[in-house]
């Protein structure tokens, strides 16, 4: 008996390594499950944060919508994992989550030690300031003596300690791990600063409890590409979550909307046809392993780039953030799709 | 072995059957045990490596000696961004260390005094110990920080309208700041006076007890002592000229600068964990008290020792019996719900440690390095406390 329970167990361990060894096909353990895990921030208004209800919505999770259009025609297909900056990389690592759009800086570091792989940037962001107007400080510079508050675990961080020290300033540096941590210090005023992303910045500030009181300081001290992260090694996936970010800056180009996608399909500008797979044999889609309508089922959900933009952070948003740096690349920024052909 | 062989022919010869041994079967399962240990581990280790390498994760511990490019906003140790990762660990493991000792004396402090309070015929100082052990057992020591945190972050003053105490002593929410010792030429010597003391003190007191035992003669130990420890550093200091500078707060831009400072992350963590801790540490001095039988006490009484030395010389001893092993459990649970330091920003083995993690994705390496740091804190905690207990036991003649 006992050793017919070892044989079954030896049995056990084996298959299990060898289920964990066929788990590389991100596509097909997304179709088998049914939905798309996506990890997105804990909560940061704009980008990721879950209403009274529990729906999330924001920038990063309209990217977790998309991606599951494309795969499953249904933006619904999504489930989210709130992870914290110190957890998002290992819940990628481990195969917890299939995508982390969760603004996340690309740097070779991530793209090559900690095994990820990032291509598109869908918001190009920099680190800023954010002090209370009561200090009366006009510049960065100003800053040497001063605590200041910062996430752990970011590129903030270190930005941090190169920006002061190649200033000459002192500093003392308050570190947290949660994002809300960090902002219900700031707003004790534990600290005199507060550092982020200038995107984070804005969407912060409207959380602290007189935002008004709070100004962002001018300079940028680096350059943060945010974009979609996911696990190096499985191209096909790689492929499809580029892709989808290069369909909505592409939409925008075009100027299709979700309002008009469906009459768009009936356009006669063969660029837009195959884009959106009416050309006659097209094989748009399935040779990213998806549908060939794929992109219309994105921007069904979402909208094109411009409008998921202004929706979350821009203009149509509570935090109004300028398009700058992120307007498509014909309109003064360096937002730019490669050709869909 | 020797009994198993002794025994193997009678037991086959009454049950017929190698199968229903009892020898046979004990050894049968605990092999079974261990394979399937074994197996486990071989599986886990097997799986980690496959999965570390299909996802092109450096490993190793070469990260240690690459530049941290962090700063720590509380370290004892000199570190800056250009240190390593390395240091980074020692400055968080020192935070851990600074943390866990000052918080394990002032909760042994605390929880004696709670402790003998429960046992106390005044009936306000029992209810009040009492209601201390009841609050601070029954909350878990997360929401006790968090309460330390809070409280010290909203009640105290912002730091441009930090509270002035006297000897230049400033208290806002960014902290205590207090004037910092600046040692100049000569004050070595004051330090070796101290040191002589120390070692004169414990000679005095160790002949002074030689001489009572011997001759039944006693002498002035407290006083010989106190003026040794107080007396000798003085002389000394005042004669080599008084060395000593204050390095004094001073309202700047921001902060306060200059001085020392002890920040609210340090307090809060070092507060929850004295007085949670306390808490349990009062009840086992009162287990250990409760446990000694009266009659210890009756009969010191009968022989004609007065009360206060019946306490320290016939109940006290006895009780530490009962109080240490116990005692050395809430020195181990201290030390490792110092961890919970990450909630409020003190930068500790396990702060440091994450950033650490996140920065290079060693996940695997860092981990092993929080087991085994906490393992070995532990187990020198256990040595120690095993040492001092076999000292305290009774020596049985």
């Amino acid at each position: 008996m006992a050793r017919r329970i070892l044989t079954a167990l030896v049995g056990a361990a084996v298959m299990g390594i060898g289920a964990q060894a066929a788990s590389a096909a991100t596509l097909d353990d997304v179709k088998a499950k049914g939905f798309v895990q996506c990890g997105v921030n804990t909560g940061l208004a704009g980008f990721a944060a879950p209403d009274a209800s529990g729906n999330w919505s924001g920038f990063d999770v309209d990217y977790c919508k998309a991606v599951a259009a494309a795969v499953f025609g249904d933006a619904t297909k999504v489930k989210y994992t709130p992870t914290s900056a110190k957890e998002r990389f290992p819940a990628l690592q481990s195969g917890e989550v299939d995508l982390l759009a969760r603004n996340t800086t690309w740097t070779i570091n991530r793209d090559t030690a900690l095994g990820f792989n990032f291509r598109p940037v869908n918001y190009y962001d920099g680190q800023g300031f954010m002090v209370r107007k009561s200090l009366n400080v006009k510049s960065a510079l100003e800053l040497s003596g001063a605590a200041v508050c910062v996430q752990t675990g970011t590129t903030t961080e270190l930005n941090l300690a190169d920006y002061f020290k190649t200033n000459n300033l002192q500093y003392n540096p308050v570190v947290f791990e949660k994002l809300e941590e960090v902002n219900a210090a700031y707003d004790a005023g534990r600290c005199d600063v507060y550092t982020t992303d200038q995107s984070g910045l804005y969407s912060l500030r409207l959380t602290l409890s007189k935002p008004d009181e709070h100004m962002i300081l001018p300079e940028i001290i680096s350059k943060e590409p945010l974009g979609p992260a996911v696990r190096q090694g499985d191209d096909q996936w790689y492929d499809i979550v580029s892709w989808v970010h290069y369909a909505l800056v592409q939409a925008e180009e075009f100027g299709i909307t979700q309002a008009n996608v469906e009459e768009m399909k009936k356009s006669t500008n063969p660029d837009v046809q195959r884009f959106l797979g009416v050309e006659a044999d097209s094989k748009i889609g399935t040779d990213l392993g998806l549908t060939n309508d794929w992109a219309v089922n994105v921007i069904k959900a979402v909208g094109n780039y411009g409008e998921v933009f202004d929706r979350n952070i821009g203009a149509g948003s509570a935090l109004k953030i300028e398009r700058g740096l992120n307007a498509l690349w014909n309109k003064g920024g360096i937002q730019y799709a490669p050709p869909v052909r | 072995m020797a009994i198993g062989v002794t025994n193997a022919p009678e037991k086959s010869k009454s049950s017929g059957s190698i199968i229903n041994d009892p020898q046979v079967r004990g050894i049968f399962y605990q092999a079974i045990t261990i394979v399937i240990l074994a197996v486990l581990v071989y599986w886990i280790v097997d799986n980690t490596v496959e999965n570390l390498r299909r996802a092109n994760i450096a490993s190793g511990y070469g990260f240690l000696n690459s530049r941290a490019g962090f700063d720590v906003g509380q370290s004892l140790i000199a570190f800056t961004s250009d240190s390593s990762y390395g240091r980074a660990l020692v400055v968080g493991f020192v935070n851990t260390l600074l943390v866990a000792i000052t918080g394990i004396v002032t909760a042994t402090i605390i929880g004696f005094l709670v402790g003998i309070g429960r046992l106390s015929h005044n009936w306000i100082i029992a209810k009040l110990s009492l209601a201390y052990v009841e609050v601070f057992r029954n909350i878990p020591p997360l929401l006790v920080i968090f309460f330390w945190y809070s409280g010290v972050l909203a009640i105290l003053p912002q730091a441009r309208d930090a509270l002035a105490l006297p000897l230049d002593v400033y208290v806002s929410n960014r902290g205590v700041a207090f004037p910092r010792p600046i040692f100049g030429d000569g004050a070595q010597y004051t330090l070796f006076a101290i040191i002589i003391a120390v070692v004169a003190s414990f000679a005095f007191a160790r002949y002074a007890r030689q001489r009572q035992e011997a001759t039944g003669q006693r002498l002035p130990v407290l006083w010989t002592v106190l003026g040794l420890l107080i007396g000798l550093p003085l002389i000394t200091f005042l004669a080599t000229g008084a060395p000593l500078t204050f390095d004094v707060p001073i309202a700047g831009k921001f902060n306060l600068t200059g001085g020392s400072v002890v920040g609210p992350e340090f307090m809060s963590l070092f507060l929850a964990l004295s007085f949670y801790t306390a808490a349990f540490i009062a009840e086992i001095v009162r287990a250990g008290i409760r446990g000694i039988s009266k009659g210890q006490t009756e009969a010191a009484h009968a022989l004609g020792i007065r009360p206060r030395l019946t306490t320290r010389l016939v109940v006290v001893p006895q009780a530490m019996r009962i109080i240490i092993p116990p005692l050395t459990s809430q020195y181990l649970n201290l030390t490792k719900n110092s961890s919970l330091a990450v909630a409020v920003g003190y930068a500790d083995l396990v702060a440091v440690g994450g950033t650490i993690l996140n920065q290079t994705g060693q996940s695997i390496e860092v981990v092993s390095i929080w087991l085994i740091v906490y393992l070995t804190l532990s187990l020198a905690t256990s040595l120690f406390m095993n040492w001092y207990n076999a000292r305290m036991a009774l020596v049985e003649r």
